[in-house]
């Protein structure tokens, strides 16, 4: 007798590759972006599966989620650009300038490298190791949080993540300035019904998002799920058009990208100039330390997701200027 | 007893999707399977919660249940009105 939970495993994984190749050979872009995100979603599952519920919740929100409404607008942008807004993509890629070869031979390059990269990674990794489980779970007193995951995060590879949160922030950054130049789609216009769903959800997000950060101390969440679900209450007010960037809030959007990033390299130096290693947080703050770089990561990570969503940088000239939160 | 019930409740709800997704392979046009889709989310993720619910343990569980359901409601609701919305204006080009 086979556990049906190995049959329904080794379906998900069935599942999982064939999205995957269904995802890379659609050529209709919207289809293949709504594959991506069905994608996303059964991998969330599939990591529940392997009960990694943190990666999973990252997954929903950040992969699938925040990357999908990216993706969406992007075409969306693409669409206008071509001069074909609501038409089939096929017909708008007709129009597009050839890739030249070149391009297509550096991206298989870089693709290759990153496969070699992994599969280096795969066969140095020790086969059937403990792993790192023991370690994490002798230093757990040490870290001042509950969770493992956490504690992870941002005590015992605080610098990775700081890293991480760098990222996110030089991907505004590089946003805002390639977008410069380019004119403004306009936004779809939604309708009432879901003006009224967005009335309805975005309390509610705005308490998911919130607790979804303050759990992570003890149980899966943190500050990259959190910030991604708050990111949503950025999409909502902007795809309603409660909020309208304005070209005058552009400073308060830089303190934000910048603020998470700042908490964690500031928390950082000051507890090396207390005679320290870098992330070496004293035991009796540890706690406070990690929840103050949480939650500064947090609001930078939100309205950094949301400024990506809208893309461009508000102008002064513009007769509606737009950006951020 | 209330595991029976549960169980055939989730059943119950599963057969609707596999319905729904039926509907949605052989209906024609985008009207008919948002029809067949949308009915068959609501009542069969309905029935599947209602399963969920009796076999959880406790009422934080149960509570949390019924705000995923209405959540999930809400949400599919809203892209079936979305989605037809936005295939009547590529269809007849009107506005509302």
């Amino acid at each position: 007798m086979i556990d049906p939970l190995v049959i329904f495993d080794l379906l998900l994984a069935l599942g999982i590759v064939a999205l995957a190749v269904a995802a890379l050979a659609t050529r209709e872009s919207f289809a293949m972006i709504v594959v991506f995100i069905v994608f996303g979603l059964v991998s969330a599952l599939a990591w529940v599966r392997l009960s990694a519920p943190d990666v999973a919740l990252a997954e929903a929100a950040i992969g699938t989620g925040v990357t999908g409404a990216l993706l969406l607008k992007t075409l969306h942008h693409l669409r206008c650009a071509t001069g074909q807004p609501g038409q089939n993509a096929t017909q708008a890629q007709i129009s597009a300038p050839p890739v030249p070869v070149g391009v297509t031979l550096a991206n298989a390059a870089f693709c290759g490298l990153i496969t070699l990269g992994l599969a280096v990674a795969f066969l140095g990794a020790p086969a059937a190791g403990p792993g790192f489980e023991g370690l994490v779970a002798q230093a757990m007193p040490q870290s001042g949080v509950e969770h493992p995951v956490t504690a992870v995060l941002l005590n015992f590879r605080a610098y990775d993540t700081l890293m991480e949160v760098v990222v996110l922030l030089a991907a505004v950054i590089a946003v805002w300035q390639i977008e410069r130049g380019l004119s403004d789609a306009p936004a779809p216009v939604m309708g009432e019904v879901w003006q009224g769903f967005a009335r309805l959800a975005l309390p509610a997000i705005v308490v998911v998002g919130t607790y979804l950060l303050w759990v992570g101390a003890e149980a899966p969440g943190g500050a990259f799920q959190g910030g991604a679900v708050l990111a949503a209450v950025g999409l909502l007010l902007l795809l309603t058009r409660a909020y309208v960037p304005q070209p005058a809030h552009r400073g308060i959007a830089r303190g934000a990208f910048v603020l998470g990033t700042a908490a964690f390299a500031l928390v950082a130096l000051l507890v090396a100039s207390g005679g320290r290693v870098a992330f070496e947080y004293p035991l009796a703050h540890a706690k406070t330390l990690i929840l103050l770089i949480e939650g500064m990561v947090t609001l930078s990570i939100a309205v950094t997701l949301a400024a990506l969503f809208h893309g461009r940088e508000p102008m002064a000239l513009k007769h509606e200027g737009k950006d951020d939160t | 007893m209330l595991e029976l019930l549960g169980a055939g409740l989730i059943g119950l709800g599963a057969v609707f999707f596999v319905a729904g997704t039926v509907g949605l392979l052989r209906f024609p046009d985008v009207f008919c399977r948002l029809h067949a889709l949308t009915k068959a989310d609501g009542l069969g993720l309905a029935l599947i919660a209602l399963g969920v619910a009796l076999q959880a343990g406790t009422g934080g569980a149960v509570f949390r249940i019924a705000l995923i359901w209405g959540f999930v409601a809400l949400a599919s609701a809203t892209c079936g009105h979305l989605i037809a919305r936005h295939a009547r204006q590529m269809a007849g080009g009107r506005h509302d």
